[in-house]
């Protein structure tokens, strides 16, 4: 099999629902390293007093970021869950502001791997927030031949389907 | 009316619905609550949209992380005297296992209260309260009245 870094951490999000919705984006992947653009939108405001990105888009992206800088770095196919996240708000990102995750993997052990990311605002590199996140490594093994075929073909409907991905229409009342 | 009322209105009435529905995000999510007098269990609802790992399938651990934030926030919001929506300085997050793809729920516990700094521990479960999915704390800044 042969393909990029960049291929690679692009086939990776193609099939994480939440993130398609964000419209997460692989702006540059190496080895060990990784940008990672979160577009704004008014949908994922937090704070609707002054048009802030909520945290948890954050989290997203930086942890979105970060698994996706391990399953690029670690050799074959073999994907790493979160085993814990620390973040640090350095300050609120501006309204109407792209923000983009600088991941980059610490160290790869046998059992764990080690990364940190950096979000910035794309229009002037301000920084924003700051993270440090642990992945555990469970074995290439563990990676189903669907998930497998995705990174090679870069087909992602096995699990997306073939229709436009929009947003579920929240029914009030029902849940 | 603006936010800042929002909030003011809810903290003078006790419902709080109107605010957690003035919050794009909280929306996004699909973010409930449900109060029991002093005590609230936040609710975040199975949400196909809220899948961030296709295989098993299972929550995304930002969406996670998100739901615990907005709890531990509008829990500062119910029980404290905090007038504005608290800034949230850091979050550190354990997963414990996976978020299938099921309702999750949150409680939260304000372990201080300082001037400025609130610390709050958030824990979020699914099928069974004392084994938590995920765990978390967090510090928030609070506005001075």
């Amino acid at each position: 099999m042969n393909i990029t870094a960049q291929q690679k951490a692009e086939r990776f999000i193609s099939v994480l629902r939440h993130c398609q919705l964000l419209g997460l984006e692989v702006l540059q992947a190496e080895e060990t390293c990784l940008q990672m653009r979160l577009p704004y939108s008014d949908e994922i405001i937090g704070n609707p007093l002054m048009g802030i990105i909520h945290g948890g888009a954050l989290t997203t992206l930086m942890d979105t970021a970060c698994g996706t800088a391990c399953f690029v770095a670690v050799e074959g196919m073999e994907l790493c869950p979160t085993l814990d996240l620390r973040v640090d708000y350095m300050r609120a990102s501006e309204p109407g502001v792209n923000l983009v995750a600088h991941a980059s993997i610490t160290r790869i052990t046998n059992n764990v791997v080690f990364t940190e990311c950096l979000v910035k605002q794309e229009s002037d590199n301000t920084l924003v927030a700051k993270c440090t996140a642990t992945f555990m490594r469970i074995g290439p093994e563990m990676t189903p031949p669907d998930f497998r075929g995705v990174i090679e073909t870069g087909d992602a409907s096995i699990y997306m389907g073939n229709e436009p991905l929009i947003k579920t229409k929240k029914k009030k009342g029902e849940s | 009316m603006s936010f800042q009322d929002t909030i003011q209105k809810a903290q003078a009435t006790g419902d709080f619905q109107p605010l957690v529905d003035s919050i794009p995000y909280a929306n996004y999510i699909g973010f409930e609550f449900q109060r029991f007098g002093d005590n609230v269990i936040f609710k975040l609802p199975r949400n196909i949209d809220n899948i961030g790992n296709p295989i098993l399938p299972a929550i995304h651990g930002g969406v996670i992380g998100g739901f615990m934030e907005l709890s531990a926030a509008i829990n500062l919001l119910m029980f404290m005297d905090t007038p504005l929506m608290p800034k949230i300085v850091d979050f550190s997050l354990d997963y414990l296992r996976a978020g299938r793809d099921q309702d999750t729920f949150a409680e939260c516990q304000v372990l201080r209260q300082g001037t400025r700094v609130a610390n709050v521990s958030i824990s979020a479960w699914q099928n069974d309260r004392a084994n938590p999915i995920a765990i978390a704390r967090a510090h928030f800044l609070l506005a001075k009245k």
